[in-house]
């Protein structure tokens, strides 16, 4: 099979490319059907890559057939396939359930802008996930960030166009400093490639350039990534940005950052330097608690349900960044994890709010009193994501809280591990406010049964189902993430 | 002073970069901002602009004259950089033009009290 030979390529080419001919067609229906179609392409195309990596480790794709270091590589090995699968599977979600979400949202003359930027999101979105270039890192994410400034500035609420600007100057910012370090490790190694560059820096690792690109690439990618102080851009971008795309950042966008992290951090700079000689995972551990404990107190306050999700996604990153600063395998499985099931989480969450948004053009707590008699099906999904938030056994949530926990014991942090627990009840006040006001407060006089379109429900329950399934059912999301561990500290299963 | 005027490309970039974050920080005008967004990326295009230059080094053609050449690859990346750059200045100022549309104002400080009196607002509906 020739085609199968390029699927690494593909996968970043067939979005990039669907996103131009969808502004060529400039058709609003053909738009989303070549949407949908390309995020099947891209589900199927991820399940022959986990299929592939599992018989052959790590894929490698020059591009152009000119070899690695001097060419441009891909590389897919477990962790890049694991990525690749959520933004797939995302993605497909995230498109069935567009269709009527975009229609009621955005402005008639801008859906077709607003698929072709959909699309160029998870073109590189993808690309930052399987490029084997540092630079290309740099590139891939730039054309993810400025398709995603575009896609929030879409919301109906003005308020969206200044969180959008707001995004843009911190995001060019942190991708900037990411440039810098990438600049400052070529200078000194005089390579790009990921590899070659983990094989040069030993031998220039005791300097001050090699310490100065890590301190930049840190900060660059903490920004996006939303680590509790650099996180200011996020609550405001995700609460006035259109459903489908907070939808989609909120279960991707982060994550991948947090990728681009663990890439850095395991593969490029190797855990002797970044673990051992800098004190990066004592930094990771004490602003990943910040992050819980800020990330949760402050969606207590909110009144706006949607912004709460936000301020919880800032602390869901900051349990992901407290595994990894463990700097232990099981700490590793259990970010990794977390990373998986927390895209299911907040994709479901996301999800049921958007169908609330449909409704009643609001995601107030307020307008959700009785609506757990109004919109019974809506509710209940989102009371499944938020039990899995919480970590209730039987959910998604609870298997990658419970790795955490199990890890954190392991290095015999049980302060820490303590502190996971409390979290857990802040969540379970602010998901309980929700539930409280949809279920026990009193239905508005005249409020009927809401009927929402199809399409929507059914890309709702199923994200909430899988909540259930992975919870239940560990073996694939735990399988991959082990495997994906093993690949990045090079021990062989 | 010898030593530090042999750098002297470098001070350059640190000045530059230092000017435009400090503008982006301090001015509350939006399009300042992006004013001194661009000038803190164009300090980095100039930083690997430096890294190019090979001591002795002879622009990258080849001739028969000298073995030592400057190292082009650092200016193609930066070719990549001014684009995404350009792009990023553009879609900045288109937001900003919206900005101006809705809220009648291209002052941060404005902007932020009329984004808490729509706050103010909803919650009082409430």
């Amino acid at each position: 099979m020739d085609l199968m030979m390029h699927l690494p390529v593909l996968i970043v080419v067939v979005p990039l490319l669907a996103g131009a001919l969808i502004v060529l067609l400039n058709h609003r229906k053909g738009a989303w059907l070549i949407t949908l179609l390309t995020s099947i392409f891209l589900v199927y195309a991820s399940v022959q890559l986990i299929q592939m990596v599992g018989q052959v480790d790590v894929i490698s794709y020059t591009l152009g057939g000119w070899k690695a270091p001097l060419g441009i590589e891909l590389r897919i090995d477990a962790l890049s396939a694991l990525m690749v699968l959520i933004l797939a599977a995302s993605a497909l979600l995230v498109s069935i359930y567009a269709l009527k979400s975009v229609e009621k949202e955005i402005p008639e003359q801008n859906h077709v802008l607003f698929y072709t930027a959909l699309l160029l999101v998870i073109a590189g979105l993808i690309g930052i996930s399987i490029t084997a270039d540092a630079f290309n890192i740099f590139v891939f994410l730039e054309i993810s960030s400025l398709s995603t400034y575009a896609l929030i500035s879409m919301g109906r609420d003005r308020r969206a166009l200044h969180a959008s600007y707001h995004y843009l100057i911190m995001g060019t910012i942190g991708a900037t400093f990411i440039l810098i370090g990438i600049g400052f490790m070529y200078v000194m190694t005089g390579t790009l490639n990921i590899e070659d560059l983990a094989q040069r820096l030993p031998a220039v690792a005791d300097t001050n350039a090699i310490r100065a690109a890590f301190a930049f690439i840190t900060i660059g990618v903490g920004i996006k990534a939303a680590m509790m102080p650099l996180h200011q851009w996020l609550p405001n971008a995700y609460a006035y940005s259109p459903s489908v795309v907070s939808t989609f950042l909120a279960a991707t966008a982060t994550k991948v950052a947090v990728y681009v992290l663990i890439r850095f951090v395991l593969s490029l700079y190797g855990i002797e330097f970044s673990l051992v000689q800098m004190p990066f995972d004592n930094l990771l551990m004490i602003l990943g608690t910040i992050g819980i404990l800020g990330g949760s107190v402050y969606a207590i306050y909110q009144s706006n349900v949607k912004r709460m999700l936000a301020y919880s996604s800032v602390a869901q990153i900051g349990y992901i960044l407290l595994a990894i600063g463990l700097a232990s395998q099981p700490g590793f499985t259990a970010a990794l994890l977390h990373m998986f099931n927390h895209a299911l989480i907040k994709g479901t969450l996301f999800m049921a709010l958007g169908l609330v948004f449909f409704r009643f053009a609001s995601t107030e707590l307020s307008v959700m009193s009785g609506m757990g008699k109004t919109m019974p099906l809506t509710m209940a999904a989102f009371t499944i994501g938020g039990l899995s938030l919480i970590g209730v056994p039987g959910t998604a949530g609870f298997v990658s809280k419970w790795y955490l926990v199990i890890a954190l014991l392991d290095a015999s942090l049980w302060p820490l591990a303590l502190l996971v627990l409390v979290a857990s009840i802040l969540t379970l006040i602010y998901i309980g406010r929700v539930i409280e006001v949809a279920y026990f407060r009193p239905v508005p006089e005249g409020r009927t049964r809401q009927k929402v379109p199809l399409t929507m429900m059914v890309a709702l329950w199923i994200f909430a189902l899988s909540n259930i399934y992975f919870g239940l059912d560990t073996e694939i999301s735990q399988g991959m993430a082990s495997l994906a561990v093993n690949q990045l500290i090079g021990v062989t299963p | 002073m010898h030593e530090l005027l042999e750098h002297y490309n470098y001070w350059i970039v640190v000045i530059l970069m230092m000017m435009g974050l400090y503008i982006v920080i301090a001015s509350s005008n939006l399009v300042k901002k992006l004013i001194g967004l661009s000038v803190f990326q164009v300090s980095v295009f100039i930083l690997y602009i430096t890294f190019g230059k090979v001591t002795e080094g002879s622009p990258p053609i080849i001739t028969d004259n000298t073995d030592v050449y400057s190292n082009p690859l650092p200016h193609v990346l930066i070719l990549t950089a001014i684009v995404v750059g350009v792009a990023t200045t553009s879609v900045g100022l288109a937001l900003i033009v919206r900005i101006q549309e809705a809220y009648g104002s291209i002052d941060e400080d404005e902007i932020h009290d009329m984004d808490d009196k729509d706050d103010f607002h909803i919650e009082k509906q409430v």
